[in-house]
């Protein structure tokens, strides 16, 4: 009986962890090799960076809130929205996801760890280390300018402003070197994911069978693989031109800027995937189960996300429209960016095919799932006009990009990151966050959102360009930056919210027990948090929602997929 | 909860996944490509945009003999493994000097003519364009060659040790894909650098 059916852990006690000394528990952290443990660290040491670039985020719309301000100086100015897009970027945004990714997908496929756990252990610290070396260039890098000597050539380090001539000092390298660091990171991570994917499923969990989640974190390791890698390659050819004095991308000696811009972009655009990918993952998981529906779609979701991640290869160039392409180069990538909008198109009409008809249910992760749809629909037709090569020429580099992208990165991914947050903090800590605070953060957080995101396009419309360190008075976007400004501090206080209710729950939250959400997925089936070996015994599926089944054997799932 | 277990009818019997470590392994060598590929591109990109000489048709000598030497140690290392496989130690061990031996004789060539470009040819890094490209390009693959050959050499050891056993033929086999990409790679580059852009 016990081998052929899905194990109830929870058996075999916890070893008693109070009185433990404290050197001890944090050696314990730093030796670990369990994918939980490194989930969390992921997942933490990508808050820590979220604060750190979300101050910095607030330091650059002071200084824009109103016209001619001095509030810090042009060469900071540099310095804050180069270390706060590289931040956000590879030392939150990616780690954050590969966190719940590392947490989440072993206990999904019923395994007890990941393929190659010290791989996980090596790829963690790889990926930390490099953003300690960021911003160790704050103390540790001598640069050209007395404000700070951090890098200060813009996220994406455009060609020739990174040669030696321009960026004197060590600035760049240190920029450079962190993200080959946390590049090795990337990819360690991504090797282990496909493996732990496609070789350490729990018997009966064939590929049809695994949970949304699992698929979509498939596609994005696999796109890690294959475009992260570019990147590592081109930063290995900035260094071979700071350190060896190569001509790789020095105009003077025939070589050319434009080609970094494409080894840049050709990272740059399905990066955007990696980073969204995971996010549908949250998405299909939350939504169903908080519409009390199974996913409805499954087989076109899985067509949808490889789609996704197939097309996402060859759309790079629409990121540089307006340094100027043959016609038909124009064409091609207008063409398969707008394709890009078809899978995803079908994934919204997916999600709201469950929620249509279900029992929906509005605790704090479904409003984030909600607020999610209506913000990513309204990013995505913004990105259908930039892809569009003659708007794109005449807003390229204008605020309208910022606000449409940062449309899609925080309308999208930060609010399915709180909705991860709050559905999957249960499982991780054994405590609820609380309810009344969750509700208090989605509504000041989205107020914030809409009231900076939303008016940020119009002066973007009305000619202003990024990146500006400040401008005139009397062009009519005077108030138009104040009420975006003002938004900001409606989005920290809603995360200051967030990270109180984090820490309050933690310590006196309500006790989780194993499935609060009444959930179908295994990572419910085992306690909260789960012991070290996840499952008392591996357990065996027979279709997508294995916890329905248990929970209804007079109406398992399996008889009618 | 705990009460809840049901009874699902099991088949784990033919329950079979692809083993992780080649799984793995192809993971890391579709990256590599991606690497590869980047490098590839710059490289067919610039071939001819150099300002100054010297020119590949000037410096650059076919290497056929090392050519060679490492496409055939993708033989001996099949051999070997395949040898392992049916439990011949001995001609295991046999091999896999073989293929040490090969790949030596291919990174102290590429030694050879890297000495020969710097010291008479006067082809540096620096110099030029093609400088730049051919030694990161040719650079990037014989660091892998060397990497692999640390890889082959610590087998070898546990080989001489008497400790390498028909149950490690397949973690063998994952390190034998790492080989086999490096040659594949090696046909790439040659091709580009030694025929497209001589």
């Amino acid at each position: 009986m016990a081998s052929d059916s899905i194990p109830i852990a929870g058996a075999i006690p916890l070893p008693h962890e109070a009185g433990k000394p404290w050197l001890e528990t944090v050696h314990e952290w730093v030796i670990t090799v369990d994918h939980k443990k490194l989930g969390i660290m992921y997942i933490v040491y990508a808050l820590i960076f979220l604060v750190i670039a979300g101050i910095e985020a607030t330091l650059i719309r002071i200084q824009l809130a109103v016209p001619q301000n001095h509030f810090v100086s042009p060469q900071t100015f540099n310095v804050l929205f180069t270390m706060h897009g590289t931040t956000m970027i590879f030392f939150v945004a990616m780690p954050i996801l590969f966190g719940f990714a590392n947490y989440l997908v072993p206990l999904m496929i019923g395994a007890r760890d990941m393929a190659f756990p010290r791989l996980n252990a090596f790829s963690f610290w790889m990926t930390a280390f490099g953003g300690l070396l960021l911003y160790f260039s704050f103390i540790g890098a001598e640069g050209l300018y007395g404000a700070g000597s951090a890098p200060n050539v813009g996220w994406w380090a455009y060609a020739p402003l990174t040669s030696p001539t321009f960026s004197r000092g060590h600035s760049t390298d240190f920029w450079t070197i962190a993200l080959l660091v946390s590049g090795f990171g990337s990819i360690g991570f991504a090797v282990n994911t496909v493996a732990t994917i496609l070789s350490m499923r729990c018997p009966g969990m064939k590929l049809g069978k695994m949970p949304l989640l699992v698929w979509m974190n498939l596609v994005m390791a696999g796109l890690v693989l294959v475009a992260v890698s570019p990147l590592t390659a081109a930063q290995a050819m900035l260094m071979v031109d700071r350190y060896l004095g190569g001509h790789f991308f020095d105009t003077q000696a025939g070589g050319s800027a434009v080609i970094w811009m494409h080894f840049f972009w050709i990272f740059g655009h399905p990066e955007v995937y990696v980073l969204i990918l995971p996010c549908f993952a949250f998405i299909s998981e939350v939504v169903p189960v908080f519409s009390r529906k199974a996913i409805f779609g499954y087989p076109v979701m899985v067509a949808a996300t490889v789609g996704i991640g197939f097309v996402s290869l060859g759309v790079w160039a629409h990121h540089i429209f307006t340094i100027g392409m043959p016609s038909w180069g124009n064409a091609f990538f207008v063409i398969t960016s707008m394709t890009v909008g078809v899978p995803t198109g079908i994934k919204i009409f997916n999600w709201l095919g469950t929620m249509w008809g279900g029992k929906i249910r509005y605790a704090t992760p479904m409003l984030f799932c909600i607020a999610f749809l209506a913000q990513f629909l309204l990013a995505g037709l913004t990105g259908v006009m930039m892809a569009s090569a003659p708007f794109d020429w005449q807003l390229g580099n204008s605020y309208f990009v910022v606000a449409h992208f940062h449309y899609v990165i925080v309308g999208g991914i930060i609010f399915a990151l709180f909705a991860a947050f709050y559905y999957w903090f249960p499982k991780m800590t054994g405590r609820m966050l609380s309810e009344a605070l969750g509700k208090w953060h989605f509504w000041t957080f989205l107020i914030g959102f809409h009231l900076t995101f939303d008016v940020m396009h119009i002066p973007g419309l009305l000619g202003m360009p990024r990146r500006i360190y400040t401008y005139e008075p009397g062009r009519g976007w005077d108030t138009l930056n104040l009420i975006i400004t003002i938004g900001v501090f409606f989005q920290i206080a809603g995360v200051l919210i967030f990270v109180f209710n984090m820490i309050q729950s933690y310590f006196r939250g309500e006790l989780a027990g194993d499935d609060p959400w009444d959930a179908w997925t295994l990572e419910w089936a085992t306690t909260s948090p789960p012991p070290d070996y996840n499952f008392v015994t591996v357990p065996t599926v027979k279709s997508r929602r294995p916890l329905w089944d248990i929970k209804h054997p007079e109406d398992p799932d399996w008889k009618y997929e | 909860m705990s009460a809840t277990p049901v009874a699902l009818p099991a088949s784990e019997a033919q329950w079979v996944l692809p083993p992780r470590a080649k799984v793995g392994m192809l993971s890391l060598i579709l990256a590599e490509s991606a690497i590869f590929s980047i490098f590839v591109v710059a490289y067919i990109f610039y071939i001819g945009k150099s300002l100054s000489g010297p020119t590949p048709r000037e410096v650059l000598e076919v290497p056929i003999l090392n050519t060679i030497c490492l496409l055939s140690s993708s033989i001996t290392i099949h051999l070997a493994v395949s040898a392992l496989r049916k439990g011949r130690t001995g001609a295991f061990t046999g091999w896999w000097l073989a293929t040490i031996a090969l790949g030596l004789k291919f990174i102290v060539g590429t030694g050879q003519e890297w000495h020969h470009l710097i010291y008479h040819a006067g082809l540096t890094i620096r110099t030029n364009l093609f400088g730049t490209t051919y030694y990161s390009l040719v650079g990037l693959h014989g660091f892998h060659v060397i990497v692999g050959l640390v890889m082959l050499s610590i087998v070898l050891a546990f080989a001489l040790a008497r400790k390498v056993k028909e149950e490690h033929s397949e973690r063998l086999d994952a390190l034998s894909l790492y080989w086999h990409f490096v040659d594949a790679v090696w046909v790439v580059v040659f091709t580009v650098v030694y025929i497209m852009g001589r």
